[in-house]
């Protein structure tokens, strides 16, 4: 399971992405434990696999407006579903991918799953206790969730 | 009397990356006007099939990809064009990804997220400005 300082590791990159890529801090509310399995998604999820020397999973998930208003600051102008679904798997992947530089390179992340609502829960399961990262950004809200063993 | 400066060479740029967004924000966000975009590819596959058709002469290459990831592509890329300057741009935020890519055969790494004047300075950097 993950200490303090790995969660720290987390909410750091998390923070680090929102403002670095779209020029708009996010706040990050208090990382809390989730000891329920059922995955928390929200509209789109995307889904980093990890493993080397820690096992299990990251997700970013978040609503659509969230995701449409990432792109139109990040000047992008087709918010389409191809875009969208593409930036949830790609702030997955730069959050994990970044925790490389406090885990190691034996800290091996996949390529990312992109699901919608309808499909998410089984993709973002969770086979241990999850730390849910709350971030707000704007008027939204969104989850980097992290399960490792 | 004064030299005439030598005209500035153009180069062709090509941007590999499996994400649509990172591509187009690439493509978007270099401001240097010695480079042109010549092509985009989605994985290590697509690279390499489509470096051999355009030859270009800059790379920008991400690291986490499907098919074929852009560490085996910087191998094959390097064969085919001994000369290409490669900026790997990547979330893979160790140094020791860094090393291994730049001892490949890459030029410059730049860690995803960037800003656009992170981007054009490692650009900058790449073909020696």
């Amino acid at each position: 399971m993950l200490d303090a300082e790995e969660v720290r590791t987390f909410v750091n990159g998390t923070v680090h992405f929102f403002e670095t890529a779209t020029g708009h801090a996010a706040t990050v509310g208090s990382p809390y434990l989730c000891i329920d399995k059922a995955a928390v998604v929200q509209d789109y999820t995307g889904v980093i696999g990890i493993s080397g020397n820690r096992e299990g999973k990251v997700y970013f998930t978040a609503p659509r407006g969230m995701l449409s208003v990432m792109l139109m600051c990040m000047n992008e102008t087709d918010t389409g579903e191809q875009n969208v679904r593409d930036l949830v798997g790609e702030v997955a992947n730069t959050i994990s991918g970044n925790a490389r530089r406090d885990f190691g390179r034996n800290f091996v992340i996949s390529t990312p799953t992109i699901c919608d609502r309808a499909n998410a829960a089984q993709a973002a399961a969770t086979t241990g206790r999850s730390f849910i990262i709350p971030i707000n950004w704007r008027s939204y809200s969104a989850n980097v969730v992290v399960c490792l063993q | 009397m004064s030299a005439v400066p030598k005209p500035r060479e153009q180069l062709r740029m090509m941007i590999v990356d499996d994400s649509n967004v990172m591509r187009r924000r690439i493509e978007r966000s270099q401001q240097n006007d010695r480079l042109e975009v010549v092509g985009t590819a989605v994985n290590g596959v697509d690279a390499v099939a489509k470096f051999k058709q355009l030859m270009p002469d800059v790379m920008t290459l991400d690291l986490t990809m499907p098919e074929m990831d852009g560490i085996e592509c910087v191998e094959h890329i390097i064969k085919i064009k001994p000369d290409v300057l490669i900026l790997v741009v990547s979330a893979l935020a160790d140094k020791a990804t860094a090393v291994e890519a730049i001892e490949k055969g890459a030029n410059g790494f730049l860690c995803k997220p960037f800003t656009d004047d992170q981007l054009n300075e490692a650009l900058a950097e790449l073909i020696g400005e």
